[in-house]
């Protein structure tokens, strides 16, 4: 249970997906313009994350023991096919949620983060339950990352800044800011 | 004229459209690995391989892939050179592949990569498609290689591990850590965007000067 504990605090905080790892930073900087749209894309993410633990799950245990030289191409097809499939899924049985992940599902397929999380998890040997919790984990700290830059983003529309840092400079320079705040949290488990 | 036009593909790439500086295209491998000028130069080549020679196989097919699976079979033939990427770095530099670690797997997820198949390599022939993948190639690395020697450099105070400063000079930690990437790049395309800010000042007064003359 401690252990479970400490994978999901570690893939929020302190280990965080996007401002430590530099995954997924396409949509971290593309879409993080409002706050809503970062909160439903986060959402998004965050299923398609959990999707993407299950399916590496299976495929490790069942396939890749035989043959580890696919793992790439097994990966990528499997969880690409599974979203879609989960996705016309969602759209029939509950429209409400389709609308509130909208267009995000397709298009997270081919995030770094994504792919990134079924490579980790495996290369930590990860089980079943530690991989759903550390997929929950690091959706939630990914969300937590891109709705803080998102609110910053929109103050920052709202003051005058000069016309020559605006715009991509300027976000990664938040972001740097932001992820040099997260690095307080490495000190969180100093003492296990 | 015929070599005219390759070379144009190529130093587009490199400068006017670089994929980091100008279209800010694969940006986690760009931070990530960049803490030293030496794991820049490895990431750096296995994107170049993956790309050169992803662009060559898809175009090389393009009239026999269906449009509307294109996306898959780009994947998948990106997946299978970035496996013997991976392998190949495993067996010549097991050091470098250490630290590089699930990045370069993560070199299929490289929307630069993807992206010039969709644009380019489906579209054109072989010879400007490799064209297009070498100067995209090389633009990225060189991307990649000023950002990492920035960081080494202030980071640690060296260069591909040469030592450059005497004992009295303090390491900015900050810059290997992962804060540092951001603020590098940041600053970097700060940069870029005052060149075009006077190139832009610069054309602009060459016009006025131009209309006031007649």
């Amino acid at each position: 249970m401690e252990n479970l504990l400490w994978i999901f605090v570690s893939a929020v905080l302190v280990n965080n997906f996007v401002l430590t790892y530099f995954l997924g930073l396409c949509p971290f900087l593309g879409v993080s313009n409002s706050l809503e749209t970062s909160a439903r894309l986060g959402l998004a993410t965050t299923f398609v994350m959990l999707v993407t633990a299950i399916c590496a799950w299976v495929l490790n245990t069942y396939v890749l023991i035989h043959a580890p030289y696919l793992r790439l191409i097994c990966f990528i097809v499997v969880i690409a096919s599974t979203v879609q499939f989960i996705e016309m899924l969602i759209k029939k049985l509950s429209p409400a949620l389709f609308r509130a992940m909208g267009i995000f599902l397709p298009l997270i397929t081919t995030n770094c983060a994504i792919l990134g999380l079924a490579i980790f998890a495996t290369n930590r040997g990860y089980g079943f339950w530690e991989g759903i919790i550390y997929a929950l984990g690091a959706g939630i700290g990914f969300t937590l990352a891109l709705v803080l830059l998102a609110g910053l983003r929109e103050e920052a529309e709202l003051s005058s800044i000069p016309k020559l840092i605006q715009g991509t400079a300027m976000n990664l320079i938040i972001a740097g800011i932001l992820s040099m705040a997260f690095m307080g949290f490495a000190g969180l488990f100093s003492s296990t | 004229m015929k070599k005219n036009e390759s070379y144009e593909e190529f130093i587009k790439g490199v400068w006017r459209d670089n994929p980091v500086f100008a279209q800010v295209l694969g940006m986690c491998p760009m931070l990530a690995v960049t803490n030293s000028a030496i794991n820049a130069v490895a990431m750096g080549m296995a994107t170049f391989f993956v790309l050169v020679g992803s662009s060559f196989l898809v175009s090389s097919f393009r009239n026999w892939i269906p449009k509307q699976v294109r996306i898959s079979c780009f994947i998948i033939i990106i997946a299978t050179f970035v496996t013997i990427a991976d392998y190949t770095l495993l067996a010549l530099v097991p050091k470098v592949h250490k630290e590089l670690g699930a990045f370069i797997p993560l070199i299929v997820a490289n929307c630069l990569i993807l992206g010039r198949q969709e644009a380019f390599a489906s579209r054109y022939p072989t010879r400007l498609a490799v064209m297009d993948a070498i100067g995209m190639a090389v633009g990225f690395l060189v991307a990649l290689l000023s950002l990492g020697a920035v960081r080494e450099i202030l980071g640690d105070g060296a260069l591909f591990g040469v030592k450059l400063f005497s004992e009295n000079f303090e390491p900015w930690v900050i810059m290997i850590l992962p804060p540092g990437g951001f603020l590098t790049l940041g600053v970097i395309l700060l940069f870029f965007n005052w060149f075009k800010f006077k190139k832009d000042e610069f054309l602009e007064e060459v016009a006025e000067a131009e209309r006031s003359g007649r």
